[in-house]
This record gives C-alpha cells, structure tokens and sequence, in this order.
C-alpha cells in the first residue's frame, strides 16, 4: 500500500471506491445467504489480520500467539453472557480483557526481539490455549461456550446475516481508516522506525520499547474487536480457536498478503478464508494444505502477494515507483517532529 | 507422604524425558538461532514410527529398544534431510525459518493423523521393565526408574560429545560466535546438519521412549513442543546445563501443578518463565539474549 500510495490519487480513489460499492452491494448479487456469511468471516478476519499486522509489518514483531487474544475475548464475551450481562457490557469486558492480556503480552515478550519475541508469544499463546481446555469450571473446557443471540445496535438486530454483515462492514472500514491514519501519523512513522534501525532510533531520543509497547496496544484492540465478531457470528467458542493453528492461519494471511501494506492482510484473509472454506468442502486436510501453503509462499513469493502484484504491474505499466522510495518517505517524516 | 515421593518420581520422569526433547531443541536454537517449531512434530513422528515398529504395523515386529533406534535413526535422517533441502535455502532468514518450520509440523502433524488415524496407540512396556521396585512402602514402576537413567546416560554422553571432543568444541564455538567459528576454519554450514539431525534423532528417541507412559495420539506434538520452548527460555539456549535445570523444572512444576491445581496446570507453568523473563532475560544459563 505503502507503493500504492504515491501511485496516481485519481485512479487510486476510483479503485477504492469501486471495492468499497462491492463490499457494500455485495448481499445483492451473491447468490445465497452462505455466501454472505463467508463475506462477514472475511470482514472480521481482515481486521484480525490488519491487528496482527500492526506488529508483523510495521513493528517487525512476529507474534504467534495472537489467537489466545482473539480467543480470551471471544471467551470474556461468551463469559459475561453466561453470568447474564447485557451485550453491551459484555463487549466492553472484553475489549478491555483483550488489551489487558496484550498489556501483560507485550511486557514479557518485548523484553526480547526477533526470534525471541516469537518464542516468548508462541509460549504465552499456548498457556492460553492450555487454560482455555484445562480450566473447566470457566471455559467449559472442551465443550466451549454457547452464545445465545446477538446484540441489536440501535434497535437494528444482527441475527439476520446480512445485517450481521454490514455491522462487519462497519467495524472493518472503520478498522482500515484507523490503521491507515495509524500508519501515516508521526507515531506510525517512528513504529516503522523502530523496526528499520531500533538502534538509531534509540539514539535520536525515541523511547523503542515504549513505541513497541503502544503498538502491541492496538494491535490488541483491534485483535478483540474481531474476536468479539467472531464469538457473535459463530455463536461458539471452544479451546480450538485458540491453538496454534489459528494464530498460524492468521499470520499467514499477513505473510500471504505481504506484511507492511494495508491491502495485504484484507487480501489475504480473503484468500485464507475462501481456500479453507471450498477446501473443507471437498477435503478433510486443512492443515496439509495451510502448511504446504506457507512452505510454497515463504520459498517461492516471500515477500507475500499484494507486494508480488504491485511489483508486476509496475513492471507492465513502466512505473518506477518501488518500496525503497517508501521507506524514505517514512524516513523523512520520522525526522520531522 | 508416598502420593509426593511417587509425583516426586514422576516428575523428575517426565524432566528427564523433556531433557531428551528439549536438549536438541536448545542445541539448534543455540547454533543456528532457529526455534525449530517441527521438534514437537519429530517427537510425535518418532513416538509413532517407534511405537508402530513394536506393535508390528509396519509388518515386523521389533524388540522396544531395537524400534527406538530404528525411530532414532529414521527421523534423524528425516532431519537432516529438511535441514540440507528446505532450511539451508533461506539462510540468515529467520522468520521464514520460523514458517518453513511451522508449515512442516502442521504437515506432519496431519500426516500422522492420515496415517495412524485418530486413536490414541498404546506402546508396551519393555520387557523386563514392567514390574515395580519397593522402597520401604512406596512403590515404583521400574520403567519410570529406568527413564531416569537412560535421560542421566544421555546427559552425560551429550556433555562428553560437547565438552571433550573435537566435533563439540566446534559447535560450542559455533553457538557462542558463528561467524569468528568460521573465519577459523570451522566448517557452521556443515555442523548445522550435523545437529539438526542430532536433535531431531534424539526428539524421537524421547518420542519413543516416552510412549510407555504418555501414549502417542494426535496432539502430541503441541503437548510438547510448549514445554520444549518453556524449557529453553528458562534455561538459556544453546546451554547444555540451562537444558538440564530447566527440564527437571518444569517437569516438577507441571506435575506438581497437575496433581495439586488440575485446572491450572498451564497457568501455574507460566510463572517461572514470567520470572526468569524479568529476572534474567537470556534464561538462567545462556549467554546472549535470542
């Protein structure tokens, strides 16, 4: 997106208005409610993955543990429910569940970088998962935790499908406007600093962990809103979504798309979604494929889709316009403030 | 008073197991600064190999010893082969490292699965090993004795390899500075191989060894590999010694917390790394932070 950006602004708009007149027409032309449902699976793992991406992209942190925060707040909301809270105070325990378990996330894994950070998340992410299917009198263990209903925002009730997938739709434009906004303020600027030459960063007086620390933040927020989405949608939650796999599946859809762009985590979680939902259809073997996906993307286009993409089309228009120039725009606005 | 001599055995069984597991684990994250996320896999494949060659799926039957070598020897080589053919091509990249891995442990992971179906195969206990030793009025199954030892006879032999030969002198200086080790002469690239395969072979040997008393099902693999991780972050990676304190500590920690706080066996895990995480980052016995 980043090299997308300084691409021509009028047949830029007119792209995204058109993707934005199809997410909105998009219950009618799709031919059966199923298909919407997969269109609001979509919607909320793009804001997953653009939570996830915060950090594998512009932090250059790897975080396999991700899905024990998706989980813990689609668990807190399944909770409150239980205990018979109203759907309103349910979501806001969970938003604030959710960016506390970042909080305690980020102080231990940031003590470390790199390689470390992934271990560090990986670890806390399958405590989670562990406490999901051990801790029984809480979670229900393997049973999980029925939802019943959805909530009814302003008297609009989200049980119809495609209601629930415009209240997707919402969240998810207003997920992408904040990390937009997030990635071209001066904060996201000295993020993306942090990630390119933590060291010099440091030298120039920025506080690296505390930028970190902010960004796991967000990250978290935006990883329970859609962990609150999911819990909604599906009606379910049980120790499953919070394994390893999912939080590979997510970051694959960042890796996938190309991490450090604001495209690549929504195309990837499309891509994600809809291999795992025809697959499923006709294959029981989800995680073959998911790992022989990511041994293909990671030996083959590394550097992810959306990037691959750009780069070929620049190749065929003759635009001279690459990621280097990015870099050095985000370069100079991080020296200005 | 027998109910914490017995969970004292058993916890310093399932250490001495981890050992097994996580010393390669350590070793290769140590040399090569790859979480190698397939040794949960290698254990699994190793208990499942082994444990089919005892029960006669693969169309012979084998004495229990002779199928942990025959494991052994299988997955090492099967390691050696991923090292030389899929890791070796992204050097340097450690985040695809970290996904190659990944994507094969899921692969594996659903091969076995494929392969051996969902239900969980009980592996027979060595003969000779089935009875029970009496200490006054506790009771011990001998086999848990005897994994105790072969961990001990295993920790030691690693120490020598490590400690007083040449091959572990190179890796040692491997581990503490890759790129002066070859500037003398060392040949890393080559030595990588040599403990991938190392520590893989002895993830399955762990893998098999422990199939008497963990039974090998489908999720081993992610039983294990926390553990493994929990190990090296406690104990520092790349240290021999960090691999043996941390192993028994969790082994403690995590029976302990099992019998004691069935439900939060997991949480109660967490809090040792949480302190060494705020105490000593690079794990009690490692040298430089991953």
């Amino acid at each position: 997106m980043t090299a997308m950006l300084t691409a021509n602004n009028g047949t830029r708009l007119a792209v995204l208005g058109l993707a934005l007149l199809a997410l909105v027409t998009l219950p009618l032309w799709m031919p059966g409610i199923y298909y919407v449902n997969v269109g609001s699976q979509i919607l909320f793992y793009a804001v997953f993955a653009l939570g996830l991406n915060v950090l594998v992209g512009y932090a250059g942190l790897v975080s396999l543990g991700h899905a024990g925060l998706f989980g813990i707040s689609a668990y807190a909301t399944g909770y409150m429910l239980q205990l018979g809270a109203g759907h309103s105070v349910a979501i806001v325990v969970a938003l604030i569940v959710g960016v506390a378990s970042m909080a305690v996330f980020a102080l231990l894994s940031l003590r470390s970088s790199g390689i470390g950070f992934i271990m560090i998340t990986l670890a806390l992410g399958e405590i989670l998962w562990g406490l999901a299917y051990r801790w029984i009198s809480l979670t229900g263990g393997d049973n999980g935790i029925s939802v019943r209903g959805r909530p009814a925002p302003f008297g609009y009730s989200l049980t119809d499908p495609v209601h629930f997938y415009y209240a997707a739709l919402a969240v998810f434009i207003v997920a992408v406007v904040m990390v937009a906004i997030f990635v071209r303020s001066p904060f996201g600027a000295s993020l993306m600093g942090t990630r390119d030459q933590p060291r010099r960063m440091n030298a120039l007086g920025y506080h690296v962990w505390m930028i970190r620390f902010y960004a796991c933040l967000f990250s978290g927020l935006l990883t329970a809103v859609s962990g609150i989405l999911f819990v909604y949608y599906t009606n379910f939650i049980s120790p499953q979504t919070l394994a390893l796999t999912s939080s590979a599946e997510v970051l694959l859809m960042v890796i996938s798309g190309g991490p450090g762009t604001l495209l690549g985590p929504i195309v990837g979680a499309a891509l994600v979604v809809v291999i795992k939902t025809v697959v499923s259809g006709f294959i029981e073997r989800w995680n073959f494929l998911l790992g022989a996906i990511f041994v293909a993307i990671v030996i083959l286009v590394p550097e992810g889709i959306v990037p691959g993409t750009v780069r070929l089309w620049q190749l065929i228009t003759r635009k001279r316009v690459s990621a280097p120039a990015a870099n050095a725009e985000a370069a100079s606005s991080e020296a200005a403030p | 008073m027998n109910f914490w001599l017995v969970l004292t055995v058993n916890s310093v069984t399932f250490g001495g197991l981890l050992f097994l597991l996580a010393s390669g684990f350590s070793l290769i994250f140590g040399l090569m600064r790859i979480p190698n996320l397939t040794h949960g896999s290698l254990f699994m494949l190793g208990a499942y190999v082994g444990g089919s060659a005892v029960v006669g799926l693969l169309g012979f039957k084998l004495n229990f010893w002779l199928a942990a070598v025959l494991a052994t020897l299988t997955v090492a080589a099967l390691g050696a082969l991923v090292e030389r053919f899929l890791l070796r091509q992204l050097p340097g990249d450690q985040l695809a490292q970290v996904l190659v891995t990944l994507g094969i442990s899921f692969m594996a992971a659903d091969f076995c699965l494929m392969v051996w179906g969902g239900d969980p195969m009980s592996v027979a206990t060595p003969d000779g090993l089935g009875g029970f030793a009496r200490v006054g009025t506790a009771v011990f199954p001998l086999y848990r004795l005897a994994i105790i030892a072969i961990a001990i006879v295993v920790a030691i032999a690693l120490w020598l390899l490590l400690d007083r030969t040449r091959l572990g002198a190179m890796i040692r200086a491997g581990v503490d500075d890759p790129d002066m080790a070859r500037v003398v002469g060392i040949r890393v690239s080559q030595l990588f191989t040599i403990v991938f395969a190392l520590g893989a072979g002895l993830a399955a040997f762990a893998g098999i060894i422990g199939g008497p008393i963990l039974s090998v099902y489908p999720g081993l693999d992610q039983d294990m590999l926390p553990l493994a991780l929990l190990v090296v972050i406690i104990g520092g990676a790349g240290s021999l010694l960090g691999s043996f304190v941390g192993s028994i500590l969790v082994g403690f920690i995590y029976n302990f917390g099992q019998a004691l706080l069935p439900e939060l066996a997991y949480f109660v895990l967490f809090l040792p790394m949480l302190l060494v995480l705020l105490l000593r980052p690079q794990g009690l016995f490692g040298r430089h932070m991953p």
